[in-house]
């Protein structure tokens, strides 16, 4: 049964062979067998032809309303995400569990029913839209309700990084700090903002990511004006479609590559945060 | 970390800049939740309800939103038990066996987490579609897998992977090896073992792992938007039904669909806070 297999450290557990071999072949049939015919598929146009496809100007408007969009949001997401977190770790009201709780919505809604909802209430005829158009502002059909929408999305992500390493912030280096004279300021930027900010990277690129890739609800609020409101994402539904399937390839394999480099950071990130906590220590 | 929080609430309470900061903090939060989250999820009920019980129920009684209810529930059917068995399967692997590349596999698991849904459903089209890889072999052994069910489900399949998995590896990791290894040192089989030993101390993290996964699964829309080709009574999932009644002007129509996912959404919540009451979850940052 433990059969000495240079790659796994010997166990008197049983079931590594089944287990490990059913998830590797799951694995590979579900996700990787299929990203590879994304990258081959992409891979046999001719690289000029690649080229034209992914730097076309209409691919390029949408990677700006893309990545700008999901930049602003995950910048929006940093900044509340932090203030909720810290209200949540350190202070205790009414309605705290519900708060907290409520924070998971994103990750249980289904996007399209967040994409209906903001489109609407968001709309120049209803609710909200109706209240902020006397003000000349419109959310609804432009880049402002596309960030709006991947606020909503990547919201938990910052939160959700952020809350455990508040809760970790030791109180005894608060405190020697403050008794050495450091101003309220002074703690927070010295001493609270260091210990958090892995986890509050980690949470930006997670909603960055998540951003990203949004399709379901940014569709409905965005109006998708070609060069204007049009997400990479939708570029791509519009390609197949159209029975485009390379073009279609070429721009998933853009997006694919993104997809990479975020989780590239994300492990970068993790292995800063490890061996900042081993150094402290 | 409570005498942390306990020491600052007690500096809150004392001084008047950190009562002003705590206010204003809580202020913050509440009306962001509020503005980006709250109000949003209660429109869909309110338009869901606004003309009235009667016409709810009559909206969801139509042969295309119930075919598109059935279609969620068998897709989500399929997927998540094959979903949860996958993540059992790796969290064991990856919490209880030291081996090389360990890492390389969790990266893996986590790969669906950040692609965005429209190329899980474009990997499939390049594969089964008319023009895909098996696309003539499938047509002419008359087999249909994109812009049908099977297209589908496979999508959904990939959207929501890493869900489970990704709920175990951290609880089972936490729980060691020791119990295990006594077991099998008693003479308990390896599946003696797992539903004896390893099952009830994971127990409720795979319950939320499960309703997550299913939460997701029927929810998806992306990635099945691409693969389904949107026939209406036949290929439209719940919320793609939503989508096609929003796209007429059906405005009761869409937010009724959309009230049950929301639904799903709330009772996913809410087994989420018993688990955690349950107090075998620890929290853990997302992804």
């Amino acid at each position: 049964m433990a059969t000495a297999r240079g790659w796994v450290a010997p166990s008197v557990l049983p079931g590594f062979g089944l287990t490990l071999g059913f998830a590797g072949m799951f694995l590979t049939a579900i996700v990787l067998v299929p990203m590879a015919a994304l990258i081959m598929r992409a891979a046999s146009l001719p690289l000029e032809e690649f080229w034209r496809i992914a730097t076309d100007p209409r691919a390029l408007a949408s990677y700006r309303v893309t990545f700008g969009s999901a930049l602003l949001a995950a910048c929006i997401n940093a900044v509340f995400g932090f203030i909720i977190a810290w209200t949540l770790v350190r202070y205790r009201f009414y309605g705290r569990r519900l708060v907290d709780a409520i924070i998971d919505l994103p990750f249980a809604l289904p996007t399209a029913v967040s994409g209906i909802a903001l489109a609407t209430i968001y709309s120049p005829k209803r609710w909200i839209g109706s209240l902020l158009e006397p003000f000349g502002i419109q959310v609804a059909y432009t880049w402002i309700g596309i960030v709006l929408a991947m606020t909503l999305i990547g919201l938990p992500f910052v939160v959700r990084s952020v809350q455990p390493a508040l809760e970790e912030v030791d109180a005894a280096f608060e405190e020697a700090a403050e008794s050495l004279g450091a101003g309220r300021w002074t703690v927070f930027r010295r001493v609270i903002l260091p210990t958090v900010l892995p986890s509050l990277a980690t949470g930006f690129t997670l909603a960055l990511a998540r951003g990203i890739g949004e399709y379901g609800s940014v569709i409905f609020i965005a109006g998708n004006l070609p060069f204007k409101t049009e997400i990479t994402p939708l570029l791509i539904v519009m390609n197949l479609e159209q029975y485009n399937y390379l073009g279609a390839a070429a721009l998933g394999l853009v997006m694919l590559c993104v997809s990479f480099l975020m989780l590239f950071t994300i492990n970068a990130i993790n292995g800063w945060r490890i061996r900042r906590v081993v150094g402290r220590r | 970390m409570a005498q942390s929080t306990s020491v600052a609430a007690e500096k809150a309470r004392t001084d008047w800049a950190g009562q002003l900061i705590r206010a204003a903090a809580i202020i913050i939060s509440v009306s962001f939740l509020g503005l980006v989250l709250v109000v949003p999820v209660v429109s869909v009920l309110g338009y869901a309800f606004s003309r009235g019980l009667r016409v709810y129920l009559a909206a969801l009684h139509t042969p295309d939103t119930i075919a598109a209810i059935k279609l969620t529930l068998m897709t989500a059917a399929i997927v998540v038990p094959l979903n949860t068995l996958f993540g059992v399967a790796a969290a064991w692997a990856i919490a209880k066996f030291d081996f090389r590349g360990k890492q390389v596999l969790i990266t893996l698991i986590d790969l669906p987490f950040s692609v965005s849904p429209v190329i899980a459903g474009l990997v499939f089209v390049l594969l089964f579609g008319a023009q895909g890889w098996f696309g003539p072999w499938l047509r002419d052994n008359d087999l249909q897998i994109v812009y049908a069910f099977p297209g589908i489900v496979l999508a959904t399949l990939l959207v929501t992977f890493p869900y489970v998995a990704r709920e175990l590896i951290p609880i089972m990791q936490l729980h060691g090896r020791e119990a295990e290894e006594a077991a099998v040192s008693l003479g308990a089989g390896g599946w003696t073992t797992f539903f004896r030993v390893t099952l009830p101390s994971i127990r409720w993290g795979l319950l939320y792992g499960v309703i997550l996964c299913n939460a997701r699964a029927m929810g998806e829309f992306g990635a099945v938007a691409v693969v389904s080709g949107h026939i209406r009574g036949l290929t439209t999932t719940m919320p793609l039904q939503a989508q096609v009644l929003y796209d007429e002007y059906d405005v009761v129509g869409a937010f009724a669909v959309a009230s049950l996912l929301m639904l799903l959404a709330l009772l996913t919540l809410i087994v989420k806070a018993l688990v955690e009451a349950f107090g075998a979850r620890r929290r853990r940052p997302a992804g």
